[in-house]
């Protein structure tokens, strides 16, 4: 097998089953069935999307992907942290 | 020294972080990387942070190499649990630990190598007591459990943060 | 630059890292699904969290590097990044989930430490 097919099934298989990683994820969110399952559930969608979008910039073969992952990343971070949060008290900031 | 550089070791992450995103090296790259790493920790005097002093540099890439082989192997018995590989029954349960550690940093460093170990999940620590409470999904003996965090992780955290 | 222009090993290299690493992060997310008590499942995602990372990441490093011909490095700091904000957003979600289920009274809440 030439490179680029190697490279088109094994990154191809490797992003769907991120996305299905991400669908279960998406799956525990609307099931809960406490607030922190559905917390729980949204870190780890965004955690297998961050993965997905570096997978994705291999597929592509462009650096431009790096920074959306980096921007992801730190979005899933202060959300889950604000989530946690409001959890214990109720509201974010005080 | 102290005046030009108050955190040398932030310095030298900043620079190094700086190049990273900016490669590849060029000489105007290079040079903002220094100018980043000499004007941006000087932030830091604001928040005056606890100074940290690392020793024992010895013991410090022993435990990264043990963490390494945990991080594995633990990944390897997770795995196991959640694909129902794992033959007998498993219990998960909570195991409290008391702790002889009390630097903050070596308190931060042993979150990190605690949450990164799948299986083991850290869910409070009381500052008074100095009991640290863990969640263990395959608790087998909670005895081993507190000799294993204390022997493998803290010992060697109380030589690198003493 | 097209994928086409690497090497046959970068190419199998690649391929196999990304495919172990998203294969242990489904394996993780497989975990919200079979563990049955909430504490339980907030184990299963640090599995993508720590070596399906590091794996996937592994393999955009070898990638990048082998296509532009020099050492392409930066996604260490995702790795970094993750490593070191994965603690403080499980401790406190536990934590949460520990108040919440203390001040309900239910029976699977944890013990004081």
């Amino acid at each position: 097998m030439s490179a680029a097919l190697v490279l088109a099934y094994g990154l191809g298989l490797a992003q769907a089953m991120l996305v299905l990683a991400m669908a279960i994820a998406a799956w525990r969110i609307l099931r809960g069935p406490r607030a922190q399952d559905r917390v729980l559930g949204l870190d780890t969608l965004y955690l297998n999307g961050m993965l997905a979008i570096v997978v994705h910039g291999m597929r592509t073969g462009s650096g431009l992907y790096f920074e959306a992952a980096l921007v992801i990343g730190m979005l899933g971070f202060a959300a889950t942290v604000a989530l946690a949060k409001f959890l214990v008290h109720g509201e974010v900031i005080r | 020294m102290r005046r030009i550089l108050p955190h040398p070791l932030l310095s030298l992450g900043l620079a190094v972080t700086w190049l990273l995103l900016n490669a590849p090296v060029t000489p105007a790259t290079a040079l903002s990387a220094v100018l980043v790493g000499l004007v941006v920790p000087s932030v830091m005097r604001t928040l005056e942070p606890e100074a940290v002093h690392v020793r024992a540099p010895g013991t410090i890439l022993k435990l990264a190499v043990l963490v390494l082989y945990d991080v594995l192997r633990s990944n390897r018995d997770v795995a196991k649990v959640i694909l129902g590989l794992r033959r007998g029954d498993r219990r998960a349960g909570f195991v409290s630990i008391p702790l002889d550690l009390r630097s903050r940093y070596g308190l931060a460093v042993l979150s990190i190598i605690v949450t990164a170990t799948p299986g083991t999940l850290w869910i409070q620590y009381d500052s008074h007591t100095g009991h640290l409470l863990l969640h263990v999904l395959d608790l087998v003996d909670g005895d081993e459990w507190v000799r294993r965090i204390k022997d493998r992780y803290e010992r060697p955290l109380m030589e690198v943060f003493s | 630059m097209s994928p086409g222009d690497l090497p046959d090993w970068a190419a199998w290299l690649v391929s196999a890292l990304a495919l172990a690493g998203a294969g242990i992060s489904l394996v993780g997310a497989v975990g919200l699904i079979r563990l049955k008590t909430f504490y339980e499942r907030v184990h299963a995602p640090t599995l993508g969290a720590t070596l399906g990372m590091a794996m996937i990441l592994a393999a955009s490093i070898v990638y990048f590097s082998a296509a532009d011909g020099r050492p392409v490095l930066r996604d260490l700091l995702i790795g970094l990044f993750l490593t070191v904000t994965t603690p403080i957003t499980l401790i406190l979600l536990g934590r949460a989930a520990a108040y919440r289920d203390r001040s309900d009274g239910n029976a699977n809440a944890p013990p004081d430490p």
